[in-house]
C-alpha cells in the first residue's frame, strides 16, 4: 500500500495538490469570480517555490484557454480552470484542443449560469460543453478530485488517448468543503505520471501545422477520426483508473454502482450528490425495498456498455439532472433514453430536476423521487403525458 | 456523527472557527467536513458555518445541518434574528457569547434545554486586543461538547496565524475555563 497522508483540505486545495505532484509547466487562467481557490492557491505554490511552472494571469478566461492551447502545443503540461460564466466564454476556444489532439487539462467547479445571477452549484456550465471533445470526468468528493485530477494528466497524455480532459468538482460542495484527503507520496504520483512528450510539438527545428484549413473534402474526415479516437478512449481510462487502484487503493470506474444486487429500481447521480443518495439508499433498503445507485464518472465518452450493464436488471430507473435543457427536461434523462432506446423497452426511466442554482437535495429528496417516480410509472401505464418535474420547488 | 452550527457575522470567523476544528480533529484520526453556507456573505451580516464531526466512519452526508446538535453563537444579538435558534435538536445545546448567565439564557430562549455561555467578547479583547471571538469560542465549544483536545488546535492555529496564534491559543484557554454549561 501506498505512503501517505490524510490532510485537511477543501476541494479547491486538493484539486492544487493534484496539479502541483503533477509539476504543470504552466498554468493560465483568469483568477476573478467565477474563478475557485484552485488558481489563487496554485499561485501561492508558484511564488513560494514548491511548483516550477509559470503563471499566465490573463484577462479573461477566452484567453485563459488560448493560452493553454499555445502552450500545450509546445509540448507543456498545462492546466487551467474555470466554472459557470467563464467556462462560457472559455468555450469558443475549448474546441481547439479536441481537434488539434492536445492534452489540456482543466478542473471546472460546477456552477448555475446566469441569470439570475448565482454563484452557486448545478451542472449548466458542465452541460454546455458536452458536445465539444473533452473527456468529462465528475468527482463526488475532495479525494477524487485529487485522485481523478491525477488520473487526468495520465489519461489526457497517453499516446493512445491525445485528448483535453476536464475534471467536473460541484461548486461549493467540494470547492469550498474541507474534509480529509489522502495525499500521497510525491514520488509515486511522479512515477505515475511519466514525462510527457507530444508526438507532434510545435518546434521550428521540426516545423508541424496545426488547426489548418479544412475544407469539405477533408472537414468530415477529420471529424470522423476525431470521433472514432474520442470513443476509443474508453479502455485506456479504465485501464489508467486501474492502475491508479493497483498503486494507490481507491478504484475507479466510469459507472459505479453501489448496492445495486438484486436492486429493481435505480437512482443515477453525478458529482456531489452520490454519497447523499447513498444515504437514502441505505435508508430504503432498511425499509425492505429494492433501491440501488448508479453513479456516472464518465459523462464523456458516454460509456454506454458500462451504464447497459449496471441497469440490466432494473425495472425502473430514476434520474436526477442538477441542469435544464430548456423545452427538452434533463440533459442526462434525456441521454440516458438514448443509450438504451434501442435495448431496453422494458424499462421505465422517469427524471427529475434538482439542486439548480446550489438548492439542497436532502435524503428526503431522493427518497422523494423514488416514490414520486413509481406513482409516474403507473401515470405512464395509463396512457397519461408525464412531464420532467423539478423537485423541491415552490409553486 | 455530531453536527454543528456556527451563526456569527460575516468578519466574526465562523468560518475559520469551522475550519481550526476541522484540521484538529483530522489530525486526531475523525472524519470532518467542514462547509461554509454558500452565500453572498459580506462583513456584519448573520453567517453560518457547519461542521461534522464523525469518530468512526466517513461523512456521506453533502447537505447544509438543518438540525444541529450544537449552535455556536459568536454574536448574542444574533439569537433574534432568524430562526436559527429554533433548528437546534430538541436534546441539542448553544454554545453563547454572552456577558448573561445560563439561567438568563435559558430564560431568553425558550425551547432550550442545555446552554454554555462565556464572555467571550471580553476575553478577545483582553488577550487578544480585538473584538474578534472565534477562537475564543473554540475553548466554550471544547468545553461544553468534548469533540477535540484543546492541544489538537495548537498546530492548526499556528498554522494559520502565525506570529499571533499563541494570544489566539491562550484566548481559546481561557474561554475553556471560563465557560458555564448547564
Amino acid at each position: 500500500m501506498t505512503k501517505g497522508k490524510i490532510v485537511g483540505l477543501e476541494g479547491s486545495f486538493a484539486v492544487a495538490e493534484a496539479v502541483r505532484m503533477a509539476n504543470v509547466d504552466v498554468i493560465s487562467a483568469y483568477p476573478i469570480t467565477p474563478q475557485t481557490h484552485i488558481v489563487e492557491r496554485l499561485a501561492e505554490m508558484i511564488a513560494d517555490g514548491e511548483l516550477d511552472a509559470e503563471f499566465i494571469c490573463v484577462e479573461s478566461e477566452h484567453s485563459a484557454m488560448s493560452a493553454c492551447v499555445g502552450a500545450s502545443a509546445a509540448g507543456a503540461r498545462v492546466f487551467t480552470c474555470s466554472a459557470s460564466q467563464g467556462l462560457e466564454l472559455m468555450h469558443e476556444v475549448l474546441y481547439i484542443p479536441s481537434s488539434m489532439r492536445l492534452p489540456v487539462v482543466a478542473v471546472t467547479a460546477n456552477r448555475a449560469l446566469s441569470a439570475p445571477l448565482s454563484v452557486w452549484c448545478d451542472h449548466s456550465d458542465a452541460m454546455a460543453i458536452r458536445d465539444i471533445g473533452w473527456i468529462q470526468i465528475f468527482a463526488e468528493n475532495n479525494q477524487q478530485a485529487f485522485d481523478l485530477t491525477v488520473c487526468a494528466y495520465r489519461i489526457a497524455e497517453d499516446k493512445e488517448v491525445l485528448f483535453p480532459a476536464m475534471v467536473h468538482i460541484d461548486g461549493f460542495y467540494l470547492s469550498h468543503v474541507i474534509e480529509g484527503v489522502m495525499l500521497p507520496d510525491e514520488e509515486e504520483v511522479a512515477h505515475f505520471i511519466p514525462d510527457y512528450e507530444h508526438p507532434f510539438v510545435l518546434d521550428p527545428e521540426d516545423p508541424v501545422s496545426m488547426g489548418c484549413y479544412g475544407p469539405p473534402f477533408i472537414y468530415p474526415e477529420a471529424k470522423k477520426a476525431q470521433e472514432v479516437d474520442f470513443t476509443n478512449t474508453k479502455p485506456k481510462i479504465q485501464e489508467t483508473w486501474d492502475e491508479f487502484g493497483e498503486t494507490f487503493g481507491r478504484y475507479y470506474s466510469p459507472v459505479e454502482k453501489y448496492k445495486m444486487e438484486d436492486a429493481n429500481i435505480a437512482l443515477l447521480t453525478m458529482g456531489s450528490s452520490g454519497e447523499t443518495a447513498m444515504l437514502a439508499v441505505d435508508e430504503m433498503r432498511e425499509e425492505g425495498r429494492d433501491v440501488g445507485l448508479i453513479r456516472l464518472r464518465l459523462w464523456r465518452p458516454f460509456p454506454f456498455k458500462e451504464f447497459r450493464d449496471a441497469v440490466k436488471d432494473v425495472e425502473l430507473l430514476v434520474v436526477l439532472d442538477r441542469a435544464i435543457s430548456f423545452g427538452m427536461g434533463g440533459p442526462v434523462c434525456s441521454e440516458v433514453k438514448s443509450a438504451l432506446y434501442d435495448k431496453r423497452k422494458d424499462l421505465s426511466i422517469v427524471g427529475f430536476i434538482g439542486g439548480l442554482g446550489g438548492r439542497d437535495i436532502p435524503i428526503d429528496g431522493f427518497k422523494y423521487m423514488v416514490n414520486r417516480a413509481l406513482e409516474k410509472v403507473k401515470m405512464i401505464e395509463r396512457g397519461e403525458e408525464i412531464e420532467t418535474e423539478m423537485i423541491g420547488i415552490r409553486e | 456523527m455530531m453536527e454543528i452550527c456556527i451563526y456569527g457575522r460575516g468578519g466574526q470567523g465562523g468560518v475559520t472557527l469551522a475550519e481550526l476544528v476541522a484540521h484538529a480533529a483530522i489530525r486526531e484520526g475523525k472524519y470532518v467536513q467542514s462547509m461554509p453556507s454558500f452565500g453572498p456573505e459580506r462583513r456584519g451580516a448573520p453567517v453560518l458555518a457547519f461542521l461534522r464531526v464523525n469518530e468512526t466512519e466517513r461523512i456521506k452526508i453533502r447537505t447544509e445541518i438543518a438540525e444541529p446538535d450544537v449552535l455556536v453563537v459568536l454574536d448574542p444579538g444574533l439569537l433574534h434574528v432568524g430562526d436559527v435558534i429554533s433548528r437546534l435538536k430538541k436534546e441539542g445545546i448553544a454554545v453563547i457569547n454572552t456577558k448573561k448567565s445560563p439561567e438568563e439564557m435559558k430564560s431568553d430562549l425558550e425551547g432550550v434545554t442545555k446552554i454554555a455561555v462565556v464572555d467571550a467578547m471580553s476575553i478577545a479583547r483582553e488577550i487578544l486586543g480585538l473584538p474578534i471571538v472565534n477562537t475564543t469560542m473554540i475553548g466554550a465549544l471544547i468545553k461544553a461538547v468534548g469533540l477535540v483536545k484543546l492541544e489538537s488546535l495548537e498546530q492548526p492555529m499556528n498554522e494559520r496565524f502565525g506570529k499571533v496564534a499563541a494570544k489566539n491559543i491562550e484566548a481559546m484557554r481561557r474561554a475553556y475555563e471560563e465557560t458555564v454549561v448547564r
